[in-house]
């Protein structure tokens, strides 16, 4: 079927439409990705890279020991404020992971093969971004110490935690949310560490990869239990990952606070996450294949589907700022009124309108098929929304908080050196950690790229 | 048992692709063996009908179910026992069952304990952790988990003869047929 001047089967269509380059067989496709692993030597970019992000790691760790030291008056928080970077870096972080789960779980249970190489790396993004997040509300709470109060525990003070508040939902939602991604993770991983195990031909590295593997050796009983609660945790995981934005939104859409209290807030959230997840799969996906030679496992398919969820998530999130505005407006309530003239021409402002550049005009671009293809256009455009979707939930925050109900409760919100280094320092152990993560597990999943090895010989 | 040598743990066939281990499987069962296995480096669709496994042999389904139920019930009327029994508050005269508030960690708790159950039930069912197996003294099963797919007929097998076995994996075109034993 070719349609005038566009063959569908034109080589260029061909060559964009590939999941996995041709000429891999089962060994190849082992060889490649365990060898990243076990045989290539450490490079001096991995070394530079892993420099870096531990120097930036330390930066969190002082920031962390001033914090406790002093308390969190050495944030910019204050009166109004009292939210600030904390909940901004949080909401930031945790939204990044979401990518991840929506990768491994909801492409998995539609059946789209181009997930298989990208899965991996963006689980394990998933679990460093929870990680990341979960440091902020654990400081913020000024006495990280006494965090296990938010548990259920039997305490001699016969209280129980404040069930009906989102606070405490959050608390469920992204504990359960770290446990099921790591869960998912470490099954996805078994049959990878096995044939690490049995690959290795150092005795630590057989005996760590061992132990981890647990004594994997793809048995076909093994394998038909191993699908099926693969597939279920899928199947779980895909209403989590709607349900833990969608908590978090509620944080902010429960209380009575102008620009927050709207419906729209949990899909709009749960997109914008999404949104900001696909984009960190393409900063690090992007960089990953360069340095790897990952090319033909990552292939232009993968980036340029990215760039299209990233699209159509972006349109969705365009949709909510515009209904957040059209909403305030429509209701006359003159409290929401005031907060899209805030938005517009108050003293914050200038985020406002960097938000809808880097978000809603920037990813435009991504109609055309040439910007889809190019891939430092895509990179760029990848840092320019992670920038984006962190000014919405500062946006969120500072605005909101600043010009509440009465002038007397206003306020100005200047965030501090600190508060600068914490979040710079989180992206430190972000980037710490896939390091470590891309040196010591396979980066991709061999046993899937493996199937994907079989299905492609089928269809010759 | 009347095993000819008491450390033997079977015959181990190799197959190079998924198709000729199905096939295998498949006379491996016609010839009446009933305890077989198949090692492959990633699932086989089909692989364990073929082995003549059914449904039962699948319990990670209903664990799941298990642990979802025990999780969310727990979850909520754990929440509905500290509002209304433990400490029960009257905030401007509210209700203390209000149960839509307890529904976000209900459905958390939920998830998470069908996610355990559906991890630990599968790894438990599977009798793993298990780092001792007599098929890991075999040199070339390590390319169970590269390129290579395996069948294995075991000894306790009723119509296990060790030569006849073995005679009959070579007409089904295994390669490379090894006596897997269990030496330490």
């Amino acid at each position: 079927m070719s349609t005038g001047d566009t063959p569908v089967n034109s080589p260029e269509i061909r060559r964009l439409a590939r999941v996995l380059e041709p000429g891999h067989n089962y060994a190849s496709v082992t060889d490649k990705i365990a060898s990243i692993v076990l045989t290539r030597p450490t490079s001096l970019g991995w070394l530079a890279g892993f420099g870096v992000s531990f120097t930036i790691l330390m930066v969190l760790m002082i920031s962390i020991a001033w914090l406790i030291t002093k308390g969190v008056g050495i944030w910019g928080i204050n009166v109004p404020v009292g939210w600030g970077f904390a909940i901004v870096n949080f909401v930031w972080w945790i939204g990044i992971g979401h990518a991840g789960t929506l990768i491994s779980a909801i492409l998995f249970l539609l059946n789209q093969t181009w997930r298989t190489s990208i899965n991996r790396f963006a689980e394990a993004m998933t679990l460093f971004a929870v990680a990341c997040a979960g440091i902020f509300p654990l400081l913020h709470t000024g006495r990280p110490w006494m965090a296990y109060y938010m548990f259920p525990y039997p305490s001699t003070m016969g209280l129980w935690p404040q069930f009906r508040s989102p606070l405490i939902w959050d608390v469920f939602a992204v504990s359960t949310y770290g446990t099921v991604s790591l869960l998912f993770w470490f099954v996805g991983l078994i049959p990878d560490l096995a044939t690490l195990r049995d690959r290795a031909t150092n005795k630590a590295a057989q005996i760590i990869y061992g132990m981890l593997a647990m004594g994997w050796r793809g048995s076909a009983r093994h394998w038909h239990r191993y699908q099926s609660a693969y597939l279920l945790l899928a199947g779980l995981a895909t209403p989590l990952v709607l349900s833990v934005h969608s908590v978090i939104s509620f944080d902010f859409s429960i209380a009575i606070v102008p620009g927050w209290h709207t419906t729209i807030f949990p899909p709009y959230f749960v997109a914008g996450a999404i949104y900001s997840g696909f984009a960190m799969v393409l900063t690090i996906a992007i960089p990953l294949r360069k340095a790897y030679d990952l090319e033909d496992f990552i292939t232009m398919r993968h980036l340029e589907n990215m760039a299209k969820v990233m699209l159509a998530t972006g349109l969705i999130v365009a949709y909510g700022y515009f209904l957040e505005f059209f909403m305030s407006l429509y209701s006359g309530n003159k409290f929401d009124v005031f907060l899209v003239q805030q938005r517009l021409h108050g003293p914050y402002s200038p985020y406002y309108y960097a938000l809808i550049l880097c978000n809603i005009l920037t990813p435009q671009l991504l109609w055309i098929q040439k910007v889809r293809t190019n891939v430092a256009a895509l990179f760029v455009m990848s840092l320019i929304i992670n920038v984006g979707m962190w000014l919405e939930r500062f946006v969120i925050v500072v605005i909101s908080l600043t010009r509440d109900f009465m002038p007397s409760a206003w306020g100005r919100y200047q965030p501090t050196f600190w508060d600068w280094s914490t979040f710079i320092g989180t992206l430190g152990l972000f980037t710490s950690l896939l390091f470590l993560f891309v040196r010591g597990l396979p980066a991709i999943s061999i046993a899937e790229m493996r199937e994907l090895v079989a299905h492609s010989e089928e269809n010759k | 048992m009347n095993l000819p040598h008491p450390d033997l743990y079977g015959l181990l066939g190799e197959f190079d692709s998924p198709d000729e281990l199905m096939e295998a499987a498949e006379r491996v069962r016609k010839a009446g063996y009933r305890r077989i296995d198949a090692f492959a480096p990633f699932p086989v669709e089909g692989l364990s009908q073929a082995l003549g496994l059914g449904r039962k042999h699948n319990l990670v389904p209903l664990l799941t179910l298990a642990g979802g139920l025990g999780g969310g019930l727990t979850g909520f009327f754990f929440q509905l026992w500290a509002n209304t029994s433990s400490y029960p508050m009257n905030i401007a005269g509210r209700p203390l069952n209000s149960w839509p508030a307890f529904i976000p960690v209900t459905f958390e708790l939920t998830v998470l304990g069908a996610s355990l159950f559906a991890v630990f039930g599968m790894l438990a069912l599977n009798k793993l952790p298990q780092p001792h197996h007599p098929l890991f003294n075999v040199e070339r099963f390590k390319r169970a988990s590269n390129d290579k797919f395996f069948l294995c007929i075991e000894a306790h097998d009723p119509n296990f003869h060790l030569e006849n076995t073995a005679r009959f994996l070579q007409s089904i075109n295994a390669q490379h047929v090894t006596e897997v034993r269990d030496e330490d």
